[in-house]
């Protein structure tokens, strides 16, 4: 599946967007993998109460199911308007 | 309704004039627009506005039609900029058309909340020393939800 990243989640990690191949079946299982990668993912990924999460372009939340799924974006909260 | 997302400005003038023109049945139409605003000591030398593509007119377009399912509306318009915009520059604009204003003014309101903390937009300041900040949500924007 494609992973993407906005704003500073996109920043801290330094790429906006990655194939990953996972087993996870949940956002936050993802989340647990991605932070087991490297330091900069850890730092993302530290305080998830500062984070959003997408799934095929739906806001979800971490106990989302990723199950078939072929897009899952972290981001900030929004800040339109 | 039309929702538009773009990088390039919009003529606030022109597409308030052209949404409320030929309405014979709408009472009342009510427009907002939100503008890059300085941080006072002209300090702010632009705003750059980042958001989701394939995500964004999905959003912005399910907001819209929930709002027209719970006020009595003719018509909803959003346009939303992205890109580098200086202070002064509008960033977006709202209007909706309603027999009464009652319905377009909160119907406004529920737009402009929903798409500040529902639409992937996120604003980052780059300020005239070089510095840059990514503008934080407010908990008070989280909050103005809870009233719809």
């Amino acid at each position: 599946m494609d992973v993407l990243y906005f704003a500073w989640v996109r920043e801290r990690i330094g790429l906006p967007k990655e194939t990953v191949t996972t087993d996870a079946e949940t956002v936050a299982g993802l989340v647990a993998e991605l932070r087991a990668r490297e330091d900069r993912y850890d730092l993302a990924f530290s305080d998830l109460s500062a984070l959003r999460v997408a799934v095929d372009q739906e806001l979800t939340d971490f106990d989302a199911s990723i199950k078939g799924a072929r897009e899952v974006a972290f981001f900030p909260p929004m800040t339109g308007g | 309704m039309r929702v538009v997302v773009q990088d390039t400005p919009f003529d606030f003038g022109a597409e308030a004039e052209a949404f409320a023109n030929g309405r014979h049945d709408m009472g009342a139409i009510v427009t907002f627009t939100g503008v890059v605003r300085d941080f006072g000591n002209g300090g702010l030398d632009a705003m750059e506005i980042e958001h989701y593509p394939g995500m964004t007119q999905k959003a912005l377009e399910a907001i819209a039609a929930e709002a027209v399912t719970r006020w009595s509306l003719g018509d909803v318009l959003v346009i939303h900029r992205y890109g580098r915009m200086e202070p002064g520059e509008k960033i977006m604009m709202v209007a909706t058309a309603a027999p009464h204003r009652k319905d377009a003014f909160e119907a406004a309101e529920y737009l402009m909340d929903y798409l500040k903390s529902r639409a992937p937009f996120w604003k980052k300041e780059h300020a005239t020393t070089g510095e840059t900040n990514w503008v934080a949500a407010k908990d008070e924007d989280e909050d103005a939800l809870t009233r719809w």
